[in-house]
């Protein structure tokens, strides 16, 4: 039999190995697609538009159009997981049936694979709304992915304020809105952005909920004219938007151009930067918000 | 008061299971009242027929074991129970029952104000969390709020330390001073009655002495209630004391007397530390 200390150190043996795996494997992913990606980045790949037949295309309108869509899903996204996330941890009797069932459908919704949600994205907008394949489209898609996740990263981000700043609000005579407004939800923005900055990285790579909503195409656009009223101008939210993620994956599937597995690494190499830049973006914010709310000035 | 006759020669030794003083309108002014009142969380009733009477310019402590129903008492006077516990029977305050549906909390709350056992400064600035719901509630020229600010700091005994870093965070303050800083925050409103939750509880033996010296020179402007486990610091700063015991109060009388010859046998065991 191991005596505790023993049985203590085996533990941590164990644990640490494990977890040493962990990073190794990402470690080895992430070195492995920044090594065949970085190689091939160049100021032209990244401003370019692609091309489907010729090599030398780059990747300009879909990182374009990955920052658009990411900024249309959560302007959409944003103010209704807060609003759904507020309601329910500050509003709602927690033991109603109602806000249980509520509670089971973000679940189910958040579980939902993308592709499906992309297929029913694509029925509904695409086809019976006929907002065809457009960034709309898209952004709509992504709400429904993004939504769940997002919602409860606001209620958690509420559940994190101890209650005592709730009594301390109303045994000063503050509505439950005043001392929601004013006092939670500020000193919840650290986490509340934590949470949409990683959601943002999230959404950033997704693919299958896009193939059939945003499109597969990356018509030119004219960096010129910024009315979103104009067709070709890159506010536009009806027009076709294939994403740096989608062309990843159009790219490996049927790209035809000679640079394809070249064009497939170098894509992929800025996705992942992406990705992880969001990541780490979102700790210093949340340093930094919360260092100004909590530090002397 | 039957069982009340003359303590020193009582040969009998015959004591009351309950001992309630019950003060006299025409010689005390009485701040606020409480008539039958039951509080149930739930199907358990937490608390029972509880009549205590309140004199204004006075501070009164709640005594007893953990769980008697200390909390669930002062918790329903300004009805911050509201959301988790019925609260039944009348609680009268200036010829209203403010127990009753139709009473505005808010607006109550503000005349009846709360500090709790561990401080809850707003992750905001010194001076703001003074004057931010005093703002909520219409409070907007500058020179008045910042004098509240002064004056409220002051009768709070924080003053001293804070006065050149108001801008500084809340939260950068020590636990004594944040406690200090949430009582400030609480008379800044000028309540008519405060009610203290253990405010000292959490504190070391110098911010605690502090706070009683604050208590002692705020009940000249207000009604304090306040529940405490510390027997000494009741009878330092109270002038009554209610005794409570499993949901209800067995003693309720002046402090001097609760302290020297309480009347419930319950009591006389609680004060003197042999409770069992
Ligand atoms: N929110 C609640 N929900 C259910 N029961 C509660 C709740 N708060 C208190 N109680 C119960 O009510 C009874 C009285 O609790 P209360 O908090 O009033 O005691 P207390 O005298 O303040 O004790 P302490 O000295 O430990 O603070 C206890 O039995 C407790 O379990
Ligand atoms: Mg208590």
């Amino acid at each position: 039999m191991l005596n505790p200390k023993q049985s203590d150190k085996l533990a941590s043996i164990i644990l640490y190995t494990i977890a040493g795996l962990v990073i190794l494997i990402l470690a080895a992913l992430v070195g492995y697609i920044l090594v065949q990606g970085v190689p091939h980045l160049s100021w032209h790949f990244l401003t370019s538009s692609s091309s489907a037949f010729t090599a030398g295309g780059g990747i300009g309108v879909q990182l374009f159009n990955s920052f658009y869509l990411l900024i249309i899903t959560m302007l959409i996204s944003f103010p209704i997981a807060l609003g759904a996330g507020v309601y329910l941890h500050e509003y709602a009797n927690q033991k109603s049936r109602l806000i249980q069932l509520i509670r089971t459908a973000i679940e189910i919704l958040s579980s939902l694979p993308s592709v499906v949600v992309g297929l029913f994205g694509f029925l509904l907008f695409v086809v019976q709304f006929k907002l065809g394949f457009s960034i709309l489209s898209g952004a709509i898609a992504l709400t429904f992915f993004n939504l769940p996740l997002l919602t409860r990263s606001v209620e958690e981000s509420l559940r994190s304020i101890p209650d005592l700043q709730r009594e301390a609000g109303a045994a000063l005579g503050l509505s439950r809105w005043e001392t929601v407004g004013h006092i939670i939800l500020p000193a919840a923005v650290p986490s509340i952005v934590t949470g949409v900055v990683l959601s943002a990285g999230r959404v950033f790579g997704e693919a299958a909920a896009l193939i059939y909503t945003a499109g597969q195409s990356a018509p030119a656009l004219d960096f010129g004219d910024w009315n979103p009223f104009n067709t070709a101008s890159p506010l536009n939210i009806m027009r076709p938007a294939e994403t740096l993620a989608v062309h990843i994956w159009k790219v490996n599937s049927e790209g035809i151009m000679p640079d394809a597995a070249a064009v497939s690494a170098g894509a992929s190499a800025v996705l992942i930067i992406a990705v992880l830049l969001f990541n780490f973006f979102a700790r210093f914010l949340s340093n930094v918000l919360y260092k100004r709310l909590t530090a002397t000035k | 008061m039957a069982a009340g006759t003359q303590g020193s020669l009582n040969l009998t030794n015959e004591q009351p299971d309950r001992h309630i003083y019950h003060m006299d309108e025409d010689k005390h002014e009485i701040a606020l009242s409480t008539k039958n009142l039951e509080v149930y969380y739930g199907d358990h009733l937490a608390l029972q027929d509880a009549d205590l009477s309140f004199e204004r310019f006075k501070i009164t402590s709640l005594i007893g074991a953990s769980g008697s129903g200390k909390s669930t008492f002062l918790r329903s006077l300004n009805r911050m129970n509201d959301d988790v516990a019925t609260v039944k029977g009348n609680i009268m305050y200036r010829g209203l029952d403010i127990n009753s549906q139709d009473i505005d909390v808010y607006e109550m709350r503000k005349h009846i104000g709360m500090v709790f056992q561990r401080p809850n400064p707003f992750a905001k600035s010194i001076s703001d969390n003074i004057t931010f719901a005093l703002k909520q509630h219409g409070e907007h020229d500058k020179a008045k709020l910042a004098e509240i600010v002064e004056t409220s700091l002051k009768q709070a005994a924080l003053w001293d330390e804070v006065k050149d870093d108001l801008k500084k965070s809340a939260l950068s303050l020590s636990g004594g001073q944040q406690q200090r800083l949430v009582i400030a925050r609480a008379i800044a409103m000028q309540p008519d009655i405060l009610l203290l939750d253990e405010p000292a509880s959490a504190l070391d033996p110098i911010s605690s002495a502090k706070i009683e010296d604050t208590l002692m020179e705020l009940k000249k402007r207000f009604t304090i209630i306040i529940v405490t486990h510390n027997m000494q610091q009741a009878s330092r700063v109270s002038d009554y004391t209610a005794f409570f015991h499993t949901g209800q109060v067995l003693e309720y009388d002046l402090t001097r007397k609760i302290f020297t010859r309480p009347k419930v046998q319950m009591t006389i065991d609680y004060v003197n530390g042999n409770f069992g």
